[in-house]
């Protein structure tokens, strides 16, 4: 009986198979020889300043937000191919360090352009059997050889029958195929999380609910755990189980996908929400400059400067702009999972609370 | 009357493998002030036209029918009057913002270039109309004196816009205008071009893969596959309620947050666009299409009306002929 249980994915949903903690990466400025010469120093750009995040096992996360707010660096320090400066990335419980190369069987990623990922001079045979050959791998699990870990993993990708892709070079294939050439790459080495960047941005319409579909069966029948990188909410609100927002490096706002989604509390969230394209969508409000600078933090909450709480009046009504203005404040849940840093949404929390 | 006619164009590439035909007889209108949408896959063609009604293909490349801007065909225009309409007459917002742009050259001398160019007008007077047009895309006529390097993306994207209006033509073409831009600037632009096709009463063609966009700026829609429009209507209708399976695939990828049938539920279309050199017998997207059935394969679909103000060319359209209708609504959906 307990072990029917500890089989069945609810059961396993709640478990963290990567926790995310304090995780910061800085940049450190470029600058001219002269200036350089003269002593002067560029800005260091905090492009991740403090994330936690914690994905759990069989689970779709999303990670949004606007280009330059860290999504992407984030992801990259999570595979280990950025170092970062503070902070953790726990995998199954253990801190990240030498383990790096069982690591990176078990955690794969999958890019935005899969032309770009792709050698053009390797058949997809060659492509996808790299990774076993990095590993050493030579029997699967059930004994299997090279070329049926390999078969597998293209007929698992819907490169079916795989047979057929062998010999083929990646300029033979349509940008769909290319992604899941990608993804078959991944996942010949029986991962346990993809973290994925992206993934069909640079995809036709058409193609794009393929590859998407082909992620949710990957979670649904290999529980693999996904964490989705993107700036499309239309494509969370579509497969993600949970969503986290990103702002100037950290997180502003994270819970269930129909909560942040259908009942934001950061008006960041609100405002990207607000331009997700939709018939008559330009009456409604649009946030005004562009993409903040990451060598330059503002103070306090750090989306100040563009909010339209604050900018409306509405935060020094309720007094609390010199707090939005002054002081940085982190992330409080205000329901069940569903957490967001505001001041706004902490009072109204606050109200309702005491009201009730 | 409208501002731009297009008849049967029809554009063929030479390639060494034969003859390619991108667009195979495609016709539409834009009137003043109207903004038509131009939805498709990579491939469709759908860039191919915009090039085409300023005639930007390389030579070699066959072009068919007519096309009317202002009630003047461009293809039977001479090198010299066709000189003269380029810009003034219909102008393109290239897709490539962050590169169009020469770096070595002040905007303000890249805004100026167009207009002296195309108008006669004095280098003073050309920088005067610069720094109006900066203004109208909503940058500071400062920043006139800029390079583009010291611009962000959308900034240049507006500095692109800018100059497409130097010579205040009548049709605008904006081809993927704000592919990559940033979502909270693409929805800046959007509405930056919304608001100037209205106070300049231009005439726009708007092309993007991206329905969702389209659906926020047009007024009509216009949908391609393998080189045809196949389905046509007013923005809103044709968006919220196509009649062609190949729109539905198209509109289904953009999901409605906050709508339940698209939770957990990504919606795809199997296989891939054509080759342009290989295109399927009878309706090209037969192969892809889920309710197809043996007509399909034989008879070529035309733009058959489909509802007020609508047309489709597919056999499940309301005005398709009638031998196939009896077909179509045999087979249960």
């Amino acid at each position: 009986m307990s072990e029917a249980a500890s089989e069945h994915p609810s059961a396993l949903v709640d478990q963290p198979v990567i926790e995310v903690r304090g995780l910061e990466v800085n940049f450190t400025g470029r600058i001219g020889l002269l200036a350089g010469l003269l002593g002067k120093k560029g800005a260091d750009a905090k492009a991740v300043d403090g994330v936690d995040l914690t994905l759990r096992r069989g689970e779709v996360l999303a990670l949004a937000g606007e280009s330059g707010c860290g999504k992407t660096t984030t992801a990259r320090a999570i595979m280990g191919l950025i170092r970062p400066q503070g902070g953790e990335v726990r995998f199954e419980g253990k801190a990240l360090g030498r383990s790096m190369r069982s690591y990176r069987r078990k955690v794969q990623m999958v890019f935005q352009d899969p032309t770009a990922a792709l050698n053009p001079r390797q058949t997809v045979y060659e492509i996808v059997a790299e990774g076993l050959r990095i590993h050493g791998i030579h029997n699967g699990p059930d004994g299997q050889n090279e070329e049926q870990l390999v078969a597998r993993a293209l007929s698992r990708s819907g490169l079916r029958p795989p047979e057929r892709f062998y010999l083929q070079y990646p300029h033979e294939l349509s940008g769909g195929q290319r992604q899941r050439v990608v993804i078959a790459g991944a996942l010949v080495l029986d991962p346990d999380v993809i973290v994925a960047d992206e993934p069909v941005s640079n995809l036709d319409a058409s193609v794009r609910g393929e590859i998407l579909d082909l992620l949710m069966k990957l979670r649904g029948e290999l529980k693999i755990s996904i964490l989705i990188v993107t700036h499309d909410l239309g494509l969370a609100w579509t497969v993600a189980d949970r969503v986290a927002i990103m702002y100037l490096g950290r997180i502003v706002e994270i819970g269930p996908a129909e909560d942040v989604l259908l009942r934001p509390e950061h008006p960041y969230t609100k405002a990207l929400l607000d331009v997700v394209p939709e018939a008559g969508g330009l009456q409604r409000p649009i946030l005004k400059g562009e993409p903040p600078d990451p060598t330059r933090i503002p103070q306090g909450c750090r989306f100040h400067p563009r909010c339209p709480v604050v900018e409306s009046g509405r935060a020094a009504e309720l007094g609390i702009e010199s707090r939005c203005r002054g002081e940085d404040l982190a992330l409080r849940e205000l329901a069940p999972e569903h957490d967001a840093a505001c001041y706004e949404a902490f009072l109204r929390h606050d109200g309702a609370s005491s009201t009730v | 009357m409208s501002v731009l006619s297009v008849r049967d164009l029809a554009v063929t590439y030479r390639s060494t493998s034969g003859d390619v035909p991108a667009v195979r007889g495609v016709s539409f209108d834009i009137k003043k002030g109207e903004v038509l949408g131009l939805a498709g896959e990579s491939g469709c063609g759908k860039s191919t036209i915009a090039a085409a009604i300023l005639r930007l293909h390389s030579a070699g490349t066959k072009i068919e029918g007519t096309m009317l801007l202002d009630g003047e065909d461009v293809l039977a225009m001479r090198p010299g009057r066709l000189r003269a309409v380029r810009w003034t007459g219909a102008s393109i917002v290239f897709q490539g913002a962050l590169h169009a742009l020469n770096p070595v050259k002040r905007i303000g001398a890249q805004i100026t270039e167009a207009i002296t160019t195309h108008q006669m007008s004095s280098d003073r007077g050309a920088r005067v109309r610069a720094g109006e047009l900066l203004e109208q895309v909503g940058l500071p006529s400062r920043r006139i004196d800029d390079f583009p390097h010291e611009l962000s993306g959308g900034q240049k994207q507006r500095v692109m816009i800018a100059m497409a209006l130097a010579c205040s033509p009548s049709l605008v073409i904006a081809d993927e205008p704000t592919t990559a831009l940033d979502v909270m600037v693409q929805a800046q632009v959007l509405r930056l071009l919304r608001s100037l096709e209205r106070d300049l009463g231009l005439a726009m063609l708007f092309i993007t893969h991206d329905l969702s966009v389209l659906v926020e700026v047009s007024d009509r829609l216009a949908i391609m596959y393998a080189g045809k429009i196949i389905e046509e209507g007013s923005a809103r209708t044709v968006f919220t309620s196509p009649t062609h399976p190949y729109t539905k695939a198209l509109a289904a990828a953009f999901p409605s947050i906050g709508d339940m049938s698209f939770r957990g539920k990504p919606a795809g279309l199997g296989g891939d666009p054509p080759d342009p050199q290989q295109i399927p017998s009878g309706c090209p997207f037969h192969p892809r299409c889920p309710v197809a059935w043996d007509d399909c394969t034989r008879i070529v679909p035309e733009l058959w009306t489909a509802g007020p103000d609508r047309r489709a060319a597919c056999l499940l359209a309301e005005g398709a002929p009638p031998t196939a209708r009896a077909a179509a609504s045999a087979v249960d959906l």
